[in-house]
């Protein structure tokens, strides 16, 4: 019996934003990546566009992270080093490279002044040919010092500078659009703050097309629910028309997989059934991000190679077309 | 549901007889239209208007069960897209398939006991698949099985004579049957109406399905689960999508039925989260095939949390809980009654080894820095409560743990309760270290 297939018809669509810039476009990046761009919900290319597959970003520190000790093998060997490890992310498949400028954090000692974080991100462009997300330390004043300083340094590279948050972005968006950078800004699961954050950065004179969105992640088991609604509900106003909920969205699963008892407890201090903490730590993670990517997600942010790889070929069988 | 209040007043008797108690048949239309009322309350509806009334006002997707006993398997009924439109209300059941030629007793023993713990939940298989090869195997398979798990049974195997005999074999289990095709339905239809199980149809598409459906309904059945034939994840995605818009949007009776997935990826990681989709997208029931504990874990958490109900926080109940065999001296740990934060609190200070007690507080299930910023979990609420709580009675010392996050409610609950309090950590993870230095554990 014929079936007629039901097709939304969508009047909008996510905005496209590219990252890095090459040779031609007045950067060094051996290539750039196209976020976003679809015409239609995750996955369903029956009824639209999906001209980018979402893509893999991996994580970096320019310090030695505070991560579970099961990381020592992974990057034990190069998490002294920033560049051996973007060069090292670099190869083990990253589309884009995330540097965590965790060594600014004032609350260190020997805390990185914004000049000395300038000159890491200058080794890393000068080292790798992947474009660059770049974040601050995550205190306020810090970052805008911070990234006002790499905005400086890369200027050209278009990479992408974060985190703006509604009460702190005049200078981040400022020191994006003076070095032609993107910038992320985030809201703290909340889609109403999301959009108010996107008109002001609209506002202030940030081009749509160099703007994404964290909507913040909640990790597996704690919360991620609320991150996958939030992100569903902010897809459909974009393909509904609303511009200011059209942004490309990162969902940051390994930082945030990470931080549950579930993916990093050693065996002797798991839970009943939960076996090794190898397994169990990269598959949290690569469920984190690969339900996420169900709600919309247009770049994923890995910390564990293992993890990373396991969502890529996933992608593969989503990104197969399905169109009847 | 469906139906306007006129379209469903053209179908009544139109006689105003008052007999379902309001005065006139266009109000008793009005109220069957917003569900105030049953059709059963009209004495006299035609069988005719009867039968339209209620294929128009029945659920969009039909709600089947499987299983018997503790093992119900509840299926579809489901009325929403997105779950933050409203809520997703039946969680996907997972099976594990077995092969009649495998160690069927060994490997169906082996999935009955696999159990997971976190947060105060326990996550356990749903069900267990049986494949059949051959009609005596498939029997002898499903005896195996039946012996070994209470779970609900799937019984694989297109041959209708093989599916009768192993279906007898557990009759009152009420198996789901698998399955109806084109050449062998008439025949499912009857096995599976014997003993009331829920029959899944088999197409070789989404149009092929729908003609079979209508075929089986025809003959009367209606406990049916769907299957669009469809393997590929992609195209598994978008079909099933099709079936939920088809049955919510449409109404589009042949696809108002639960929907059955099967993973493909040979590698127990890619498995699970090609299962993550289908249970993300609507399939009632995934059927996979590894048993590998991190693969299991993470997807029964994932299904957990997308099956939470968007509408209501999950609260535990308020009140002072013991954890381990607490003593007069037993420490005094405080948090709120958000479950996510109560179990992942009660679960950290279990591992302490240290007998404590922890006090839910009411915080109308927030968690601690939205109860504290909405002044729920403050010293203002905490300090009387404590002060008059039963929590005196049962240590002899005043010496409460609060979390770290909320530091500067010490004073006030200090101030109002009498207790001395003791900032712990900011986060529960921090509760071993906390417990070893601080309270020598």
């Amino acid at each position: 019996m014929p079936v007629d297939i039901l097709k939304e018809k969508y009047t909008g669509k996510v905005q496209e934003v590219v990252l890095g810039a090459t040779k031609e476009e007045g950067g060094t990046r051996a290539y750039t990546v196209k976020l976003g761009g679809s015409s239609t919900l995750p996955f369903l290319q029956f009824e639209g566009e999906i001209p980018n597959r979402p893509v893999i970003a991996y994580e970096m520190w320019d310090i030695k992270p505070d991560w579970p000790d099961c990381f020592e093998e992974v990057y034990g060997d190069v998490w002294n080093d920033p560049v051996a490890w973007a060069k090292k992310i670099e190869e083990l498949g990253a589309d884009v490279i995330y540097l965590k400028l965790k060594g600014a954090d004032p609350e260190l000692d020997n805390s990185k002044t914004p000049d000395e974080c300038a000159k890491v991100v200058k080794a890393i462009l000068e080292n790798t040919g992947a474009p660059l997300m770049v974040e601050g330390p995550g205190n306020p004043e810090k970052d805008n010092d911070v990234l006002q300083a790499v905005g400086e340094a890369a200027a050209g590279e278009n990479i992408a500078l974060g985190v703006a948050e509604k009460d702190n972005y005049r200078s981040i968006a400022a020191a994006c659009m003076m070095g032609k950078h993107c910038i992320v800004g985030r809201s703290p699961v909340d889609i109403n703050i999301l959009k108010q954050l996107n008109i002001m950065l609209t506002e202030m004179g940030v081009s749509p097309e160099k703007i994404i969105n964290d909507p913040l992640t909640g990790g597996l088991g704690y919360g991620i629910e609320y991150s996958y609604s939030i992100m569903e509900r902010a897809r459909w106003g974009a393909l509904i028309g609303d511009k200011m909920m059209a942004f490309p969205v990162v969902c940051l699963a390994g930082p945030e997989a990470w931080r549950a008892k579930e993916a990093f407890a050693p065996v002797e201090e798991a839970g009943p059934g939960w076996g090794e903490q190898k397994p169990r730590g990269i598959m949290w993670e690569a469920m984190t991000a690969a339900a996420l990517l169900q709600a919309g997600g247009d770049l994923v942010l890995m910390r564990h190679p293992e993890a990373a790889k396991l969502v890529k070929k996933h992608l593969e069988g989503l990104m197969v077309s399905n169109a009847y | 549901m469906g139906l306007t209040g006129l379209a469903i007043f053209k179908l009544l008797p139109k006689t105003n007889c008052g007999e379902c108690g309001v005065p006139t048949c266009m109000a008793f239309a009005m109220n069957l239209a917003s569900g105030k009322a049953t059709l059963s309350d009209c004495p006299h509806v035609s069988d005719a208007a009867k039968e339209a009334l209620e294929s128009a006002t029945a659920p969009p997707i039909k709600l089947v069960k499987a299983g018997s006993g503790d093992n119900v398997l509840e299926m579809g009924d489901e009325q929403v897209l997105f779950r933050h439109d409203k809520t997703f209300y039946h969680p996907t059941g997972i099976f594990i398939e077995v092969a009649d030629t495998d160690d069927v007793a060994g490997k169906v023993a082996e999935i009955d006991a696999l159990k997971f713990e976190r947060v105060g939940q326990t996550y356990v298989v749903d069900g267990v698949a049986i494949k059949g090869s051959a009609a005596d195997s498939f029997k002898k398979a499903v005896e195996a099985a039946a012996a070994k798990t209470n779970k609900v049974l799937l019984l694989m195997c297109e041959d209708p004579a093989a599916m009768e005999a192993a279906a007898a074999v557990v009759a009152d289990r009420k198996p789901i049957l698998y399955a109806a095709n084109a050449d062998n339905y008439e025949k499912m239809v009857e096995i599976a109406k014997k003993i009331n199980a829920p029959l899944v149809v088999k197409g070789k598409n989404l149009e092929d399905l729908a003609g079979l459906v209508e075929k089986v309904a025809g003959l009367g059945y209606k406990e049916l689960i769907l299957d669009s034939g469809e393997r590929e994840t992609s195209k598994v995605l978008a079909d099933l999508t099709q079936i939920r818009r088809q049955a919510i949007k449409k109404r589009f009776r042949p696809f108002g039925y639960p929907a059955i997935a099967f993973t493909t990826e040979e590698d127990p990681y890619l498995e699970a989260l090609q299962a993550q989709v289908y249970v993300s997208k609507f399939a009632s029931v995934v059927v996979m095939k590894n048993t590998d504990l991190a693969s299991l874990l993470t997807l029964f958490s994932w299904r957990s949390n997308i099956y939470t109900d968007p509408q209501k926080p999950i609260a535990v109940q308020p009140g002072v809980y013991a954890i381990g065999a607490v003593t007069p001296d037993s420490p005094v740990y405080i948090t709120t009654n958000f479950s996510l934060t109560y179990y992942t609190v009660a679960t950290e200070v279990e591992a302490t080894r240290l007998p404590s007690y922890l006090i839910a507080f009411d915080t109308d299930g927030l968690s601690v820095m939205t109860a504290w910023a909405g002044g729920k979990f403050i010293g203002e609420t905490i300090g009387p409560w404590l002060k008059d709580s039963d929590i005196n009675q049962k240590v002899n010392h005043k010496k409460l743990i609060i979390p770290g996050g909320v530091a500067a409610i010490k004073g006030k609950i200090e101030e109002l309760s009498g207790w001395e309090v003791i900032v712990g950590p900011r986060e529960a993870s921090g509760i071993g270290s906390f417990a070893k230095l601080r309270l020598g554990a």
